[in-house]
């Protein structure tokens, strides 16, 4: 058994045993060590696929030789009129350190763009619904030189909520209706220049999604969609690619779009944090001590210095390919280099799945992790992180490890706080929620006014998180919450609640047997689970 | 059922408050000399209207229109278009037409409930696109203003038992409906509807909409 347990299957994939050290669970903002019972099978990142070593000679590679259409600069006509949409903040997590990508291949693209005659530029950060990015943020991410030159008025926020700034561009033979951006639709070439952090970003989601409007999205952003979905981070057997795919196939008849797509490792940190994605038995001397030091130091802090502190990381990603030209052959081939980085192998489904959730989302950026962002990257993104079968078995037992404090953004949440208190009591399920709620929550002037002037998420938001985690859901048969600091966060969301992780797999335990196969996922961790 | 979005007006969908009002027709007095002494007087009451509104509305509401006495109908109505133009229009918030026209889109009647006086807004309400509004009325004898409000004065909790009384005249859900202030004096208008929100709101207001986690929005 113990040489069973020992075993190397994978790099990527560690069993405990008798002399195994403490794991770190990273839980909110805290990093909690704990030990875990022999067998337990522990999922950590791939080691980072090296770097490209000049990433402004790829890009301008990319753009000179792109896949299935005419180099960009073959492209480019004096006077005519371009739109460059680029992806928000929502990617990477946590921000990237600067310069990022973003800024570098807009330098390259503005540059090429002024040298061909190409004056009337705009810049759009395709939000979709989620929150205006601000100014700061957006020089952050795109340069001091750009925002210079063309902050406010050539670059700004995609706005879904004004009548005047969306047109529709058609519908599908499925009667799906799609609006995006009037500049974009209205501009003799459209370049989107994507950031692709998880298999679900990019291709067609780009335009179809970022650009378009509540409407747009109501045909696929729906549970019944994501139930389809087997997963929705597997392309390929993703109900939600393809009804996206419909509308980009869409786009592409009345719009001329120049398709430039990024992707990178997965190497969060380097230096001094890196020790936080390593296997805890290999830590030198000098790394645990870090280790111990980090976790006094967070465990003395209030909760608002520990927050402030956790947003000013920043991750060390580097770009590991970049691609340019048609929508879809680009899409594919970054989807495939995404794939070599991300995918681990893996054999047989747990009973039990232990997840800690740590402080980052896509939507808490310099935010709170509010409890339906708890909910949808427990049952949502980390649970779909699979091809072929979940990881975890039809009717297993979820643990989240996180604090699920009852606090909310007031700033960039306000129509996630109504629903956590006013929907979720009345009732859990998704259809109906769809049905008798979202629009108008999407409808609520207040909600509107504050995703348009504010930095709010829209309206429907809350739902779509709702809706993510609707495998999750379905699938698992129980949740319990580790460390949750009350009982009412995980009782509204129909969770049981656990002091710490070995009460939690305890009662685990007494559902699914002593001999439940236990499997954790080392958090920070961005991997899709090859099952086998 | 109907439903209908409720606004207060200054401070919420205008940056103007009565005191600029109060100050535009000062300025436009029979001759110079008036003016100046009108103006000047108005002027040096603003901390006394300050320390007024800041104990009761009601009592704020005694002091400050009884600066109208004496003042002719005909005067103040006739200048109420130029206030219009020179005062308050320049005065709209940016975001206040946008949040109209979705609300109105929605299928919500539209009602402002202010505490100004009805002649001194009543080209704005027409601009800004509202079906219907409530705002307070003064005393007029011989065409001569008295310095008082005819009942009901609007203010705090007045403002909130005339919504009742509308929406019960119009077959209006307060449930369904919304309420915008930016006073923690309309905390009654409030919170007697469905989805009440907080507009540009003062400290004491950005508190207690934290408190009952209604939504905070910045109409500048």
């Amino acid at each position: 058994m113990a040489l069973q347990l020992r075993r190397k299957v994978h790099e990527s994939v560690v069993y405990i045993d008798r002399d195994s050290a403490p794991r770190i669970i990273s839980s909110g903002m805290d990093f909690i060590p704990e030990d875990l019972p022999v067998g337990t099978r522990v999922i950590y990142p791939n080691a980072p696929v090296k770097g490209l070593p000049n990433r402004e000679a790829a890009i301008r590679y990319a753009l000179n030789h792109p896949h299935d259409c005419e180099p960009l600069y073959a492209q480019l006509q004096p006077g005519m009129k371009v739109t460059i949409a680029i992806d928000d903040l929502s990617m990477p997590l946590p921000p990237m350190s600067t310069p990022d990508i973003r800024q570098t291949a807009l330098e390259i693209l503005l540059d090429l763009l002024h040298a061909n005659g190409v004056d009337d530029v705009h810049l759009i950060i395709a939000i979709s619904l989620h929150r205006r990015m601000t100014e700061w943020e957006i020089k952050r991410m795109c340069g001091q030189r750009v925002f210079d030159a063309f902050w406010p008025d050539r670059l700004y926020n995609h706005d879904a909520e004004d009548p005047d700034g969306m047109t529709v561009i058609g519908e599908t033979r499925h009667g799906e209706k799609l609006s995006i951006n009037r500049r974009a639709a209205e501009s003799d070439l459209l370049i989107y220049l994507n950031y692709n952090f998880v298999p679900m970003n990019g291709g067609h989601k780009s335009v179809a999604v970022g650009l378009c409007d509540y409407e747009s999205l109501r045909p696929h952003h729906e549970p019944q969609t994501i139930r389809d979905s087997d997963s929705y981070m597997d392309p390929a057997n993703s109900e939600l690619t393809r009804k996206i795919n419909r509308l980009g196939k869409l786009v592409d008849e009345h719009v001329n779009v120049f398709h430039i797509e990024t992707t990178v490792n997965n190497q969060m940190f380097k230096g001094e944090l890196s020790f936080l994605t390593k296997n805890e038995d290999d830590f030198s001397a000098y790394e645990r001590m870090k280790y111990e030091a980090m976790r006094f130091t967070m465990s003395k802090m209030p909760l608002a210095a520990k927050r402030k502190m956790y947003n000013s990381l920043t991750s060390d990603y580097e770009m590991i390919a970049v691609e340019a030209g048609r929508t879809e052959p680009v899409h594919e081939r970054i989807i495939a280099k995404s794939m070599q980085q991300y995918v681990v192998p893996i054999e047989g489904q747990c009973d039990i799945l232990i997840c800690p959730i740590p402080e980052i989302s896509p939507y808490n950026v310099y935010s709170s992790l509010n409890p339906l962002l708890v909910q949808v990257m427990a049952l949502g993104y980390h649970f779909n992180m699979y091809r072929g079968k979940p990881l975890l078995k039809k009717g297993g037992v979820l643990i989240l490890h996180h604090p699920c404090y009852d606090e909310f953004d007031h700033v960039q949440h306000p129509s996630y706080i109504e629903f956590f208190n006013r929907l979720l009591p009345e009732t859990r399920d998704s259809h109906t929620l769809r049905e008798k709620y979202e629009r108008e929550f999407a409808t609520n002037p207040s909600y509107i006014e504050m995703y348009r002037r504010g930095h709010a998420y829209h309206g429907a938001h809350p739902f779509y998180m709702w809706y993510w985690a609707e495998n999750g859901r379905a699938h698992v048969g129980r949740v319990i919450a580790a460390g949750a600091e009350n009982a009412h966060v995980p009782a509204a969301m129909g969770w049981e609640r656990a002091d710490n992780l070995t009460e939690a797999i305890a009662m685990a335990r007494s559902y699914m047997g002593r001999s439940a196969q236990i499997t954790m996922l080392h958090q920070p961790v961005i991997a899709i689970c090859d099952m086998s | 059922m109907a439903a209908a979005a409720f606004y207060d007006l200054e401070g919420t969908l205008v940056s103007t408050n009565l005191v600029h009002t109060l100050g535009f027709y000062a300025r436009n007095q029979q001759g110079i000399l008036r003016s100046i002494k009108k103006g000047a007087s108005t002027l040096v009451s603003i901390p006394l209207f300050a320390a007024a509104d800041a104990y009761s509305r009601m009592v704020f509401n005694d002091i400050f229109f009884r600066r109208y006495k004496g003042q002719s109908e005909d005067r103040l109505r006739f200048f109420a278009q130029d206030l219009f133009e020179d005062v308050l229009k320049p005065a709209v918030f940016p975001g206040a037409k946008t949040l109209i026209r979705k609300s109105r889109s929605l299928g919500l009647r539209q009602v402002v409930v202010t505490g100004a006086l009805d002649f001194s807004v009543a080209p704005l309400m027409e601009y800004l696109g509202v079906d219907d509004f409530a705002a307070n009325r003064l005393e007029f004898v011989n065409g001569v203003a008295t310095g008082r409000l005819l009942p009901p004065v609007l203010a705090s909790a007045t403002k909130a038992s005339w919504i009742r009384t509308y929406a019960e005249k119009h077959d209006i859900n307060l449930s369904d409906s919304y309420a915008y202030s930016d006073s923690m004096s309309d905390l009654p208008m409030l919170s007697i509807v469905g989805h009440p929100a907080a507009v540009n709101p003062d400290m004491r207001l950005r508190q207690t909409a934290l408190h009952h986690d209604w939504p905070i929005l910045n109409l500048k």
